[in-house]
């Protein structure tokens, strides 16, 4: 099953999850919050594992096969 | 796939040193200012997070002693600690004492006697008088156990809530992360007025 990062508005841009990214699909956009590029994903959960805040979850991408 | 370690990937040796030489002596407590300004130069100049993102020394200690060292339950911390009236009371909290602090340099700067005191936690005065100060300004000694106890403080909140939660659970609710992320808000709410691009956007496109 693909997967990809759910990341919560309440993300306070400590940028943990960019820096911990083995792939560098994480950015953290404008000073704001993160965003992920969808392409560069690969659900692997490192991002999940070192938030702080425990806002991001790993779900499965939109019309993948289970 | 291993990232390249850069230089300022090492800047946790800067947070302990500075701990580190502040009990040897008090007056390199000013060295702290570093971290207070870069921060928000950062924030206001490039409208970004850059220094939280990559030269947060203290986050970095964090990270080690908490990950690394495995000094940490990491476990989810409560929701309160990310809501935005926790990190805005806390930033409200967090710049009263720091004017407050700024105050009492003041009051020395103007004639008051000089406190050879650290104050951890906002209340417990740590005696601090084993080195000779005499030799600067009495407010310079002032700013300098003043600014040395705000440093302190935050790092000690920041030990507890990396002991019981998460490694970097400090950044959840540091007051200079929320700062800065509101004078990113603010700044690119601003671009967006003007019709003009951030400095960010114009390195993404």
């Amino acid at each position: 099953m693909k997967k990809k990062v759910s990341i919560s508005k309440l993300c306070v841009a400590c940028g943990c999850c960019a820096n911990s990214c083995p792939r560098g699909a994480l950015v953290i956009h404008k000073g704001l919050y993160s965003i992920s590029d969808e392409e560069k994903c690969v659900g692997c959960g490192k991002c999940a594992d070192v938030c702080p805040a425990c806002l991001i979850s790993i779900i499965a991408k939109e019309g993948a096969a289970c | 796939m291993l990232k390249q370690k850069c230089w300022y990937d090492y800047l946790w040796i800067f947070s302990a040193v500075y701990f580190a030489l502040g009990l040897f002596n008090i007056l390199f407590a000013w060295l702290g200012l570093i971290c207070f300004i870069t921060p928000l130069l950062m924030a206001s100049i490039g409208g970004n997070k850059a220094y939280c993102n990559r030269f947060c020394g203290r986050g970095q200690l964090f990270e080690l002693l908490g990950g690394k060292l495995g000094i940490s339950r990491k476990k989810a911390p409560p929701g309160f600690l990310y809501s935005k009236w926790f990190r805005y009371g806390f930033l409200t909290f967090f710049m009263s004492m720091f004017f407050v602090m700024i105050y009492s340099t003041y009051l020395v700067f103007a004639g008051t006697t000089l406190r050879e005191a650290v104050t951890l936690l906002w209340v417990f005065k740590l005696p601090w008088n084993w080195v000779d100060t005499s030799f600067v300004s009495p407010w310079i000694a002032q700013f300098a156990f003043g600014f040395y106890g705000v440093m302190l403080t935050s790092s000690a909140l920041g030990l507890v809530t990396m002991l019981l939660f998460k490694p970097r659970s400090w950044c959840v609710y540091c007051p200079m992360g929320t700062m800065t992320q509101g004078i990113c808000r603010l700044k690119h709410k601003k671009d967006d007025l003007n019709g003009t691009q951030s400095q960010t956007d114009r390195r993404a496109s």
